[in-house]
């Protein structure tokens, strides 16, 4: 079997919510490994609250979902989150080089000291989002930007299977948006399963699957059925330029 | 006049000595109570173990016990009020924070040296330890350095993000509470020294000196280590020639070696900020300075 049949995610009538209290519900996924799912939806309608339920961090209040053909948040080592605005740690005294570091923790554990490998891959990571030349600076004194590819890069040094993004391209410039396009591209490739929660229907472009959403799912499917007219209508209130 | 109270009086060396341990003991409890953001709960646990002393004072039980059975108490009523009514921490923190605090101050006045025994409890009594204050305290650090130690990785993760500790495979209800239990640790053991009043100015002010400097939170707990120690031996000389309160005095050098530490680093980074500027200036007139 090819990596590319590989069931990376799989939900039956999923309901997502908090407080027993249901914010979108009947969500069916099936999603293999390498490909891309985006999550398109105005402010509150549910995408970051589907993403911490693939994370982990939130229970669902009924349905199934599977991860790598496990429960969600069973295996740590194979799956990275990059949540919405993460803390932009403006009290802590770390260099971006340690952030990106804490990406490994969920391979080292309590105990395991970092190898020489796991150095590589955050020398690597910071790389790979070119926040390399501010490695030895304190992540307090960067910008908002420049934050969020360290943050970007700690999700990365992971290796995992599957990402999940939680709008990775916030405070970033057009080089920005263009390098996470570029990743993702790139873990893609490798096999990495990615899911994507973003505002911006341009980030659908290169998706498997879309799904829409306005406190429930709206449409679903690849770009051009999930994103017609009438759906976007419906969700945001206009339609994209043709 | 610097060494000789430490030369000639035992009770000044062995208040030295307790109070580096309580110094260094706190920087590293501390680091994590400014890094999280813990600084109420931390008071809170402070004043939660009042009631505890109180009994123990009252009944003739160790005080050490008292206190361990008050922060306990804490703990887990801030755990079942925030958790069970989904009151904010904060509100939960406040609510039991006043109750223990009554509570100790009630059982203190069922004492005949009330105002002598609260003030002790607060204050602290630096002057007056024993070897055997300085053998549980050195336990406690041995504990909470242990405990630091292995927990390093899930404590910063809940430093940046509770997600990503949970995310990363660490319970972040776990290491909160074990990171509580370093905090209620070092308060039991610092009770002796600072006071429970007080004990919360060298949790925070030596680990807030770190933060000024620190790229790393080992510097971070290294540099508030050194600024505690300092206090220390500040606020025992200052007490010994001016006749002053040891607990408060030290905490105060803390808190003033603080104050002078971050006009010292605004100062620097207006310098930088002022240099930054000129070079750009210099750099979008080419030849400005010639004229």
């Amino acid at each position: 079997m090819s990596a590319k049949t590989q069931i990376s995610l799989a939900t039956d009538k999923l309901a997502v919510g908090y407080s027993r209290h249901p914010v979108v519900e009947d969500v069916n996924l099936r999603l293999n490994a390498g490909e891309l799912l985006v999550l398109i939806g105005a402010n509150g309608s549910g995408k970051s609250t589907i993403l911490k339920t693939m994370a982990g961090l939130i229970q669902p209040i009924s349905g199934d979902i599977e991860m790598l053909g496990a429960s969600v948040g069973s295996m740590p080592k194979r799956v990275a989150y990059l949540p919405q605005h993460p803390i932009s740690t403006h009290t802590l005294p770390l260099r971006v080089r340690d952030v990106v570091a804490m990406g490994r923790f969920a391979h080292l554990g309590l105990f395991k000291n970092p190898s020489t490998i796991d150095k590589k891959i955050v020398e690597t990571s910071m790389r790979s989002t070119g926040i390399d030349a501010q490695a030895d600076n304190p992540i307090r004194d960067l910008s908002g930007g420049q934050q969020q590819r360290t943050h970007l890069a700690q999700a990365l040094a992971r290796q995992a299977e599957v990402l999940l993004l939680d709008e990775p391209t916030a405070g970033l410039d057009i080089n920005g948006r263009k390098l996470v396009a570029d990743l993702i591209a790139e873990e893609r490739s490798r096999g990495v399963t990615v899911v994507l929660a973003t505002h911006e229907l341009k980030d659908a472009d290169t998706a498997d699957t879309v799904m829409l959403l306005a406190q429930r799912v709206v449409s679903i499917g690849p770009p051009e059925v999930a994103l017609r007219d009438e759906y976007l209508r419906e969700c945001f209130g206009f339609t994209q330029p043709h | 006049m610097f060494i000789e109270p430490f030369v000639a009086n035992e009770f000044m060396r062995l208040a030295l000595f307790a109070g580096v341990l309580v110094a260094v003991t706190c920087a590293i409890a501390g680091t994590f109570v400014v890094l999280r953001g813990l600084a109420f709960i931390g008071d809170a646990l402070a004043h939660g173990v009042l009631p505890g002393i109180a009994a123990a004072i009252l009944f003739g039980f160790s005080g050490m016990i008292g206190a361990a059975i008050g922060s306990l108490v804490m703990m887990g009523g801030v755990s079942v009020v925030s958790r069970r009514l989904r009151l904010s921490g904060d509100t939960a923190i406040g609510l039991l924070f006043v109750g223990m605090l009554a509570l100790g101050v009630m059982i203190t006045s069922r004492s005949r040296t009330f105002v002598g025994d609260l003030s002790r409890i607060l204050f602290g009594e630096i002057l007056g330890v024993s070897i055997g204050d300085i053998a549980l305290q050195l336990g406690a650090l041995a504990i909470v350095t242990v405990i630091a130690f292995l927990a390093r990785r899930p404590f910063l993760l809940l430093c940046v993000d509770e997600g990503l500790t949970n995310t990363s495979g660490f319970s972040s209800r776990l290491f909160h509470n074990l990171l509580l239990m370093i905090v209620a640790i070092t308060v039991i053991a610092s009770f002796q020294t600072v006071g429970t009043l007080l004990v919360l100015g060298m949790l925070v002010a030596p680990a807030a000196t770190g933060a000024l400097f620190a790229r790393r939170i080992s510097t971070m707990i290294l540099i508030a280590s050194v600024v505690g120690a300092i206090s220390t031996y500040i606020g025992l000389l200052i007490s010994y020639h001016f006749d002053l309160a040891a607990g408060a005095s030290i905490v105060l050098s803390a808190v003033l070696v603080f104050a002078i530490c971050a006009s010292f680093s605004e100062m620097r980074k207006a310098v930088r900020e002022n240099d930054a500027n000129e070079h750009e200036h210099q750099h979008s007139h080419p030849g400005s300075h010639f004229r």
